[in-house]
């Protein structure tokens, strides 16, 4: 049976995230690999000037859909996302253009939807891949469980699949320059009502200008052996000589030392940059489990036998308080070149 | 205020995974399990708005036996009634735990059903949303704020760079973050109190897996990093090869 692919994509502030450029570079190729046709769905307003750029990653055919539209008709007034409205929206979308695979990002707004789409549309869910394959023309996906200590191969049950892919797992791919074709819904021919606003957000809270470490492509982090909160300048520094976002162990967070939104781990966040420094972490077990699938880990510890370095790609043993200046000039020594 | 709260059996997160011979599994030997940690802060969330509103608080894990260990830990805490969903089988995916706490739920008309962001074995985080499609009840998940008055609720839910408030209204599914609440430490009262609450147990309604699981297996092991140990003078030597062979600056 050939397929025919959704790929849901996320925009904010009238621009495509990154992630939707690595859904779109995964849909194309599993669309190449089974032969299957691929659409491209969003929900946004003002992404006109950004269609284009779509077509260099496999993208034919855009629909969009501008729910701000519906807003005022249903009395609904200034939502920023509702996810009842969101996940009927995509999964009239996939009933309508008889899409059987739905492809989306495991973001914060990717995985409150997935469920709930995979259920509407009575669909196997393959949640947080890092891996997907085509045997025999059906889909194998592998994903992470018990925190990363292993992992499962899944097959669905059913020929209707929703995936979500783990951010910055899945690199985007230019193909060809293309045509994109981009077509408006019909908002109305989704069928919302009232209930389907049943629960909006209000309002968005950025803690701060800061780079979140959930989306950073490179993360440095701090531990307890900083020693205290006063020393974490030396971490913000590193990280911002090579552009990356700052992370913590749980242990500085709860001693009050770092916020909650920068834990990496099992309690925390799950990190995949390109680069994970840690710096006076031990490599707790839980904390391992927040950021062992990043591509590069180097880790900056006094002690040789801390487990973080068991892990490591790279690593330097010895004091954060001499290497870290040491490693922040380097950095920007070479970066200014 | 008729409070539910769903909590699930895991192995414990210091746990060594080993796979079993089935290799679909994890080898069980020697694994020890406790309660979901989230499933604590949902504990804890609904044992504050009991305090605060009155009512009772029901404990419902669906599983096999052994999934009664996680209902007595919430009756340690303070949890009034428990349901054990009973499961034949220990192989059930996200969906099939949804359907079966839905099948159930669904005439008990509760206010709230408080859960865990995730269970930390499959790192599902599906159950909240796939419920909340199944009862028709709106969900709020990854929560690390919650206010209810007069029958409105607000929300407050981590995403990636900030947090998203979120408005709705009863009855309402909450998936719980840590950062939302301390839970408590059974006390000695509360434990002697919970050995004479019974577990009611009725047998799972649906079956059938919508996701197979072909092959478990361990991730591939990072074959040994290079580890230096003369401190700031390989620093340049670090950072030529994170550019030249990691590739990566
Ligand atoms: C249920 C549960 C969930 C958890 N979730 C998380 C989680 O999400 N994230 C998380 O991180 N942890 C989590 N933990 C905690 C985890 O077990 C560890 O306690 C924590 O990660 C330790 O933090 P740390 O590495 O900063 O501190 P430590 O373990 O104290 O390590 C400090 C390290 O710094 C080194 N050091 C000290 N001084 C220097 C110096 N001058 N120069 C260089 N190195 C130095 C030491 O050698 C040591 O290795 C969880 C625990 C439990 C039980
Ligand atoms: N077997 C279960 N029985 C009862 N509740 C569960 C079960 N599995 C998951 N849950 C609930 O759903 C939440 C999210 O789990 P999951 O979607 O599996 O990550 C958990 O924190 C629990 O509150």
């Amino acid at each position: 049976m050939s397929n025919k692919i959704l790929a849901f994509i996320e925009s904010k502030d009238g621009k495509f995230k990154n992630s939707a450029l690595e859904v779109i570079t995964e849909a194309h190729k599993i669309a190449d690999d089974s032969n299957s046709e691929l659409i491209v769905f969003t929900i946004g307003s003002d992404l006109d000037s950004e269609i284009q750029s779509l077509s260099n990653y496999g993208a034919k055919k855009l629909l969009v859909a501008d729910l701000s539209e519906i807003n005022t008709k249903n009395s609904v007034t200034d939502f920023k996302y509702s996810p009842p409205a969101f996940a009927k929206a995509i999964s009239e979308i996939a009933k309508t253009q008889g899409a059987n695979i739905i492809l989306m990002s495991a973001t914060s707004l990717g995985k409150d939807l997935a469920g709930r789409i995979a259920v509407r549309t009575d669909s196997s869910i393959f949640n947080d891949c890092i891996d997907i394959k085509i045997f025999d023309g059906n889909i194998v996906a592998t994903r992470p469980v018990y925190a990363g200590k292993s992992l499962i191969d899944i097959k669905a049950a059913s020929d209707r699949i929703v995936l979500t892919l783990r951010p910055n797992v899945f690199k985007p791919h230019k193909t060809e320059n293309g045509n994109i074709e981009m077509e408006k819904v019909d908002v109305n021919s989704l069928s919302l009502n009232p209930e389907d606003f049943s629960s909006v957000v209000k309002e968005i809270v950025v803690s701060n200008e800061k780079l979140d470490v959930a989306e950073a492509d490179r993360i440095v982090s701090g531990g307890r052996g900083l020693r205290g909160p006063e020393n974490f300048h030396l971490i913000e520094d590193l990280a911002s000589s090579i552009g990356g976002a700052t992370g913590a162990s749980r242990a500085v967070v709860d001693a009050g030392w770092r916020p909650h939104s920068e834990q990496v781990g099992q309690t925390g966040k799950t990190v995949t940059p390109s680069l994970y420094i840690a710096c006076g972490i031990s490599g707790a077990i839980q904390h391992l489990a927040g950021m062992s699938s990043s591509k590069c880990i180097v880790a900056i510890n006094k002690d040789k036998d801390a487990p973080i370095f068991q892990i490591a790609n790279y690593g330097i043993v010895g004091d954060v308080f001499e290497i870290i200046p040491a490693l922040t000039q380097e950095f920007k020594k070479v970066l200014s070149n | 205020m008729k409070i539910i709260v769903c909590v699930s059996l895991v192995p414990d997160s210091t746990t060594k995974v080993k796979i079993s011979d089935t290799k679909k599994s994890i080898d069980e030997n020697g694994v020890s399990y406790i309660i979901n940690p989230y499933d604590e802060f949902a504990v804890e969330e609904a044992l504050k708005l009991k305090e605060k509103n009155g009512g009772e608080v029901l404990a419902i894990s669906f599983g096999t036996d052994k999934a009664r260990d996680a209902i007595k830990k919430a009756f340690q805490m303070g949890a009034d009634k428990g349901v054990l969903i009973k499961s034949s089988s220990g192989d059930f995916d996200s969906y099939t735990v949804a359907r079966n706490l839905a099948e159930y739920i669904k005439n008990q008309n509760p206010d709230i059903i408080l859960m865990g962001k995730q269970s930390i074995d499959f790192d599902g985080l599906l159950v909240p949303s796939m419920l909340s499609e199944l009862l028709n009840i709106p969900s709020i998940s990854v929560v690390v704020k919650l206010d209810i008055a007069d029958g409105k609720v607000i929300a407050e839910r981590e995403v990636e760079g900030g947090k998203e408030i979120i408005e709705s209204s009863l009855p309402i599914i909450i998936g719980t973050q840590k950062g939302i609440n301390e839970p408590r430490y059974p006390n000695l009262k509360s434990i002697m109190a919970s050995k004479s609450k019974p577990i009611e147990e009725i047998q799972a309604s649906y079956t059938g897996n919508k996701v197979e699981i072909t092959e478990m297996k361990l991730p591939a092991a990072k074959s040994g990093g290079k580890i230096f140990t003369n401190g700031k003078d390989d620093v340049s030597e670090l950072v030529r090869l994170l550019r030249e062979e990691a590739k990566v600056i």
